[in-house]
């Protein structure tokens, strides 16, 4: 059931979403828990980055030998996903810019393969950790709210980018102040841009991150049951395929949309 | 839920793996689609241009085809025709020809009926004079009556 036999549920619960941390010795409580700004979660660092490496390091490989010839399987897969995603920013976004969709390819795969760690069963990597000492790990990275909210602040920040490119500064600051309202009510304005502006990375990052902490705690759940899991891991693990595709899509797409907006003038 | 300087880490990764998108997978891969697209794009255009072609040559051959048809029946025209101009030639030529065989051997024949014309008077005349000699060799002399004979010769 779980690593180590004599936990508790709650224990065996809590021992799955605790991300390993580090931190200086300054930061740790009695029990050696890190706390406070300066902490790193390696587990999500090292496992998305890794995963990043490797699926990127793939397409820039199969990139790099592509040709114009019949392609080869490699290349033939990347290009499917990449002329998928290409599709939906084409059709989406109507600007002109170098940068769209080579964002919008890195974060519908980068998300997907991160979701896709969620299909490991829960006990698999925690177990094959802690035989080398390390005692805790969190194996989905996206279920780190610190994961989502990266991306999505990096997507609000080149979503202001956006604006100012498109439009200028003063351009996206008279569009700022002066609408939806007109320029009278600048005050109104301003503060509903701004509230609309904060509530696009927060939702971004909290659909993921819920999402995905969400399925992660039913699959804990499920394996609490015993021999029952058996027959309900696999019918959660094929429709959590589903949720693994359509929130890494979500999160592409959203973003599509969102620098859309943002290259748009209204 | 506690947000920490994993943050910045993750920023990180999410620029990094912006920037290797950017540079190396969606570059070449646009290029790469864009040229096939072309490449397809050309080779369906060659394709139609060849089917085209092919029914040009088609018509141009069937044409060639009549064209020659039409020119040979011309030549065998001619040279049926020539050919009866020559039998009529050689008709002509082989009946002056005749003609003048005919008229050589004539000639000939003429020529040696007078011969013979001539050597029978002779022989006539001998014959005459050996019979009269016979008959008058007691009371005529030849000699005496050869102007007489020689005119008798000329009346022959």
């Amino acid at each position: 059931m779980s690593a180590e036999g004599g936990l508790t549920t709650t224990g065996y619960i809590q021992h799955h979403l605790t991300n390993l941390a580090v931190c200086s010795d300054a930061a740790k409580d009695a029990a050696g828990h890190c706390h406070g700004f300066w902490t790193f979660h390696l587990d999500t660092l090292l496992v998305s980055g890794l995963l990043g490496l490797v699926v990127f390091g793939l397409m820039a490989k199969a990139a790099g030998s592509a040709s114009s010839g019949v392609p080869g399987k490699l290349q033939n897969f990347v290009e499917m996903v990449v002329g998928l995603v290409d599709q939906q920013v084409r059709d989406t976004f109507h600007g002109k810019s170098a940068l769209v969709t080579p964002l919008a390819i890195t974060i519908f795969v980068w998300v997907f393969v991160m979701n896709a760690m969620d299909l490991i069963p829960v006990d698999f990597l925690p177990i094959a950790a802690g035989a080398v000492g390390v005692h805790y790990l969190k194996a989905v990275p996206t279920t780190d709210p610190n994961l989502t909210f990266a991306m999505s602040i990096t997507v609000f920040f080149i979503m202001l980018w956006m604006n100012v490119k498109v439009k200028g500064f003063g351009g996206f600051m008279h569009e700022v102040f002066s609408a939806p309202f007109g320029a009278k009510l600048a005050p109104v304005n301003f503060i509903f841009r701004v509230v609309e502006d904060i509530a696009k990375p927060i939702s971004l990052a909290l659909r993921l991150f819920g999402n995905m902490y969400a399925g992660e705690m039913v699959f804990i759940l499920i394996a609490l049951l015993g021999i029952w899991q058996l027959p309900l891991a696999l019918p959660w693990a094929l429709f959590h395929i589903l949720i693994i595709t359509l929130q890494a899509f979500v999160f592409m797409m959203l973003t599509i949309v969102y620098m859309s907006m943002a290259s748009e003038s209204h | 839920m506690n947000i920490n300087a994993t943050l910045i880490g993750q920023a990180i990764w999410f620029a990094l793996f912006i920037w290797i998108t950017m540079k190396y997978v969606w570059p070449p891969l646009q290029k790469a689609m864009a040229d096939r697209q072309a490449q397809i794009a050309e080779g369906l255009a060659a394709a139609e241009r060849g089917k085209h072609e092919q029914e040009l040559a088609a018509k141009r051959s069937a044409d060639a085809l009549r064209e020659a048809k039409e020119k040979s029946a011309e030549f065998v025209a001619q040279a049926e025709k020539r050919a009866q101009q020559i039998v009529e030639e050689a008709k002509g030529n082989a009946k002056v020809e005749a003609d003048k065989i005919v008229a050589g051997a004539k000639a000939e024949i003429e020529q040696e009926v007078e011969r013979a014309k001539q050597q029978l008077r002779e022989r006539v005349a001998e014959l005459a004079v050996a019979g009269a000699e016979k008959i008058l060799r007691k009371e005529i002399n030849a000699s005496v009556h050869a102007d007489m004979l020689g005119a008798l010769k000329q009346d022959l």
